[in-house]
């Protein structure tokens, strides 16, 4: 009952379901943190709206995206993934949404930021519906932890549209 | 040569009874872990409801050894949604974050895009030839929560088997000389 085996097999256990209990309990803790990021998207530049040599449109513009993302940082936060997407309707697709940029930030003073680029990511359409197209904008989030539970919401900001020509 | 005598006297003296019991003992262990696996797999709805992360390829968010929980709703794929996938042909799943996703009107089918986040370029060049786009049944889950490190061990065993059977043969050991 007291040999070195059973000792540490107790030892084991007992840290094992300890460290669980931590893990959730963090995790937990993250429920109770009061969140309210703010954001802003304005298009800077439509440069182009063209036909691709194969059929499909694609778009390239300029953005400045600024955001205050600060609130979502708590004691768990090791990162949060931010990205923005442009979301459309076309007559085929009930849905389309792009990647359009994206950022990992590290920790709670780079979460306040503004930023003016071009898309990083190429926004293609599935067809040639962008000209005149409307579409929203979505800052998304994703905030990871330390441990536990992910978390991932968006603001939609809708209102912005393509030109109605290829330029 | 005494000791040979001992030997063969302790093993003479193990009861049938104690072996049976120990063996169903053991017997009920393992069948209760499989239990256990299995109804994780109904509650969270996806084959592997725990995977390992294998990759650095979504730096520094998981890292090489972390561990996720995944769960698979009939709720539709959307941009940003960690998703793990299997490729045609290939067995290891790959976790990767869905960039891009269309949804038909009519049948409400997805393609979806993914990326890696520490990757340059998105998951084209890994998916089968000749396929551009991800669909439903490729993916086997969402990330829905994560623990880092822990499946260091689940690494250490696929890639060094010899401690796999170390650790096997030394628990087969501890039961079978255990006087209780």
């Amino acid at each position: 009952m007291h040999s070195f085996g059973y000792r540490a097999n107790a030892l084991l256990t007992f840290s094992v379901t300890a460290l669980a209990f931590i893990c959730a309990i963090s995790s937990f803790s993250d429920k109770f943190s009061n969140q309210n990021p703010s954001a802003e998207i304005q298009i800077l530049n439509i440069n182009r709206l063209k036909k691709q040599s194969y059929g499909n449109d694609e778009v390239s513009l300029t953005l400045d995206i600024s955001a205050d993302l600060q609130s979502l940082f708590t004691w768990n936060t090791k990162q949060v993934f931010a990205f923005v997407a442009a979301e459309y309707e076309t007559s085929k697709n009930s849905l389309n949404q792009v990647s359009l940029w994206d950022v990992i930030i590290p920790d709670k003073e780079h979460a306040k930021f503004r930023i003016q680029t071009s898309n990083k990511y190429r926004f293609i359409d599935q067809g040639h519906n962008l000209r005149g197209r409307e579409f929203n904008l979505t800052l998304h989030w994703h905030v990871m932890p330390k441990t536990g539970k992910m978390l991932a919401d968006k603001i939609i900001m809708p209102g912005y549209s393509l030109p109605d020509a290829y330029k | 040569m005494g000791w040979i005598g001992e030997t063969v006297d302790s093993i003479k003296s193990i009861k049938i009874r104690q072996l049976l019991t120990q063996a169903v003992t053991l017997g009920m262990i393992v069948t209760s872990a499989l239990i256990i696996w299995k109804a994780l797999m109904c509650v969270t709805g996806t084959e592997s409801p725990v995977v390992v992360v294998l990759s650095g390829s979504m730096e520094p968010g998981f890292q090489r050894g972390d561990i996720l929980f995944l769960r698979m709703t009939k709720e539709p794929i959307r941009t940003g949604e960690i998703v793990v996938f299997n490729i045609d042909g290939r067995d290891i799943p790959i976790v990767h974050r869905a960039i891009e996703v269309h949804e038909r009107k009519t049948t409400g089918e997805v393609d979806v895009l993914t990326k890696g986040d520490n990757n340059d370029v998105d998951d084209i060049g890994l998916y089968a030839d000749g396929q551009m786009w991800l669909h439903r049944h490729h993916i086997m889950g969402r990330a829905v929560g994560f623990l880092p490190y822990v499946g260091w061990v689940t690494i250490i065993m696929t890639e060094k088997p010899i401690i796999k059977y170390i650790l096997i043969g030394a628990l087969g050991l501890l039961v079978i000389t255990s006087k209780d």
